[in-house]
């Protein structure tokens, strides 16, 4: 094919030009086929999202519901580059439309609330992480469960000696006691606790979960955590469960989220 | 129509949406432009500029000057989003999609108009970077963007050399598209979102996923980027930019009366068409071809990347970098009656360049 124009218009012959109405024919269906491929591939992203029934990921504080945050998020990262203990990370193409849009995975690092909240929702440039949002208490990002009550160790009167989660865990937490502005490494935290109650000490949100005796017996020693209302999801229980895998785990929201947004 | 200012502008607009360019009727042409095509058509200066070539292509090669600048400068800014990122610099934070440069808000005119049909609401935050980023491509010309920032670009330059090369030795075919295809997908990328509520074009948006993949490390996402290459190294050259991108096509909206660009003057040009082989949407430099421009000095239009390749590729300077109201140039002198005398020498090298540009 002739990449350069000619300059001369010279009559073409009779045959010749067929063949150009003919190439003209097939370059159409070759642009209408690469166009085709183009919205499929865009599409496959779509079906996967709706169809793939993929687990639902953990969104940021004051993310929009699901539906509402996919489409508002503009994929830019900025709120992973404000996260003091780097929380955030961006999906990747696997997750179809979801591709380029933040998550936490609580388990690795949690949401500690360490940028004494919503450093994310101010870098957001377009709303996705709610500006309707300016404390903790208003995020909703999900609600902690005690998934595995046999694996807790509050319910199986133990305690906690060392780091929480070993030595070799990255994960970071603000603990206030020993740094007020820094987010201190979990591992280099150790713990002598007689019966744990990690989930209760570390949660950085007021009342949102207490350890209660197991029993009426005050010689037992057991406990149990139990999540209030006013828990946000931000997961620092499940990361900082000593069980493995965790004991408690955020049950995320996709809806909902929005609740403790201030309306104005 | 009368050529100037509005002629020009629409018939830019309407090769953005696809039409192929057309050889302007003399009445369409200014009486300098006729006056002049009339003359280059003359024997003895077509034989004057045979000559001219001939000497001209004795001494082979070509300059890189402005493909290295651009490949600098596509370097430089996606290699600040990433340091900003990884060394906590603070200078430019986000992606291309949208960002922070220096605290200010910039958004990516697609992402964001993609964002609004889907969402169908709009932050105040975001109308503050679209404004930016819109007042800079209105000045300098949208598609600015791809060449000098994009780097996906870049990628497809390295391909398209590839391509080349490949196709030099025969061993590939270039396969044509119809421009319009980049305004189909357009309108249809801008109905999903809106009628699905995704941003479905971000999915597969390799401007998005490359500059993610820079600073964040998303590699999955490459895998497509990677499959858009080998298709324009195999099949059809240069085909996301070219036939695809919605992106560009939005930019060149914004650009469409750019103030800066690249001007053409039919005065220096020996009509060789050194220019439209190298450039990325070739049909902008129709104007190049004998007898083609409707003015003697005409702006290339705004599907214009201001890539500046053809720059290089130019021998006689007939292309520059211009910026309407501000570059000085002497005013055009009429042809002259009769012939210069013939001699080799006469009118080559890489005169003219004098402009230097803003970009």
């Amino acid at each position: 094919m002739n990449e350069i124009p000619q300059m001369d218009d010279q009559a073409a012959p009779e045959p010749k030009r067929l063949s150009r109405q003919g190439e003209e024919r097939r370059k159409l269906l070759r642009s209408a086929a690469v166009g085709g491929a183009m919205v499929c591939a865009a599409l496959a992203g779509f079906f996967q999202h709706k169809f793939a029934n993929a687990a639902p990921r953990l969104r940021p504080p004051g993310a929009l519901d699901e539906e509402a945050f996919l489409a508002a998020c503009i994929k830019c990262g900025q709120c992973v580059q404000v996260c003091p203990v780097r929380a955030i990370h961006l999906a990747d193409l696997h997750e179809g439309v979801g591709n380029g849009v933040p998550y936490i995975d609580a388990r690795a690092q949690a949401c500690d609330f360490s940028c004494d909240a919503t450093q994310c929702i101010l870098a957001c440039p377009t709303g996705a992480l709610s500006h309707g949002i300016d404390k903790k208490e208003q995020v909703r990002m999900g609600v902690a469960k005690l998934v595995a009550p046999d694996a807790c160790l509050a319910r199986k009167g133990e305690g906690v000696k060392g780091p929480a989660r070993g030595a070799a865990f990255p994960g970071l937490l603000r603990y206030e006691q020993v740094d007020r502005w820094r987010p201190q490494p979990v591992a280099k935290h150790e713990y002598n606790l007689d019966s744990c109650d990690l989930c209760v000490r570390e949660c950085p949100i007021e009342g949102a979960i207490a350890m209660e005796p197991l029993t009426n017996d005050p010689a037992d020693k057991r406990r149990t955590p139990v999540v209030r209302k006013s828990c946000v999801g931000c997961g620092v229980c499940e990361m900082m469960c000593p069980a493995e895998p965790a004991a408690i785990r955020v049950e995320i929201m996709t809806t909902g989220r929005e609740e403790g947004v201030r309306r104005s | 129509m009368k050529p100037g200012f509005l002629s020009r502008t629409l018939n830019g607009l309407a090769m953005l949406l696809g039409r192929q360019p057309t050889k302007p009727e003399p009445e369409e042409m200014t009486e300098d432009s006729r006056a002049l095509h009339a003359f280059k058509k003359t024997p003895a200066e077509r034989k004057r500029r045979k000559a001219a070539i001939a000497a001209e292509r004795a001494e082979e090669g070509h300059s890189h000057k402005w493909r290295n600048r651009r490949w600098a400068s596509i370097i430089a800014v996606n290699g600040v989003f990433v340091l900003s990122y990884w060394l906590d610099l603070q200078l430019v934070e986000g992606a291309l999609t949208a960002s922070r440069v220096f605290g200010f808000h910039f958004a990516d005119l697609n992402s964001s108009l993609q964002l609004m049909l889907a969402h169908k609401h709009v932050v105040l935050n975001l109308v503050i970077g679209v404004t930016t980023v819109l007042a800079l491509y209105l000045l300098f010309g949208g598609r600015s963007f791809c060449s000098w920032v994009c780097p996906y670009h870049l990628l497809s330059e390295i391909a398209e050399m590839l391509h080349l090369k490949l196709a030099d030795k025969r061993l590939v075919k270039n396969h044509e598209l119809d421009r319009r295809l980049r305004v189909a997908l357009f309108v249809v990328f801008a109905a999903l979102a809106f009628a699905t509520g995704y941003t479905l074009f971000e999915t597969i948006s390799p401007v998005g996923i490359v500059s993610r993949a820079l600073t964040y490390g998303t590699a999955v996402g490459l895998i497509w980027v990677l499959l858009l290459l080998l298709v324009e190294i195999f099949w059809s050259r240069r085909f996301w930019c070219r036939y695809v991108c919605p992106i560009g096509l939005t930019y060149g909206f914004a650009g469409v009366a750019a103030p800066v660009r690249i001007l053409y003057d039919g005065t220096k040009c020996f009509h060789e068409g050194k220019c439209r082989q190298v450039c990325l949407v070739p049909h902008v430099l129709d104007m190049t071809k004998l007898g083609y421009a409707a003015e003697v000095r005409s702006p290339v239009g705004p599907d214009c990347t201001r890539c500046a390749m053809c720059l290089d590729a130019c021998p006689t300077g007939a292309l520059t970098f211009d910026i309407a109201g501000v570059t000085r140039r002497p005013p055009v002198e009429p042809p002259p009656l009769t012939p210069p005398p013939e001699g080799p020498q006469v009118g080559v090298g890489r005169a003219g360049a004098k402009t230097e540009p803003v970009a």
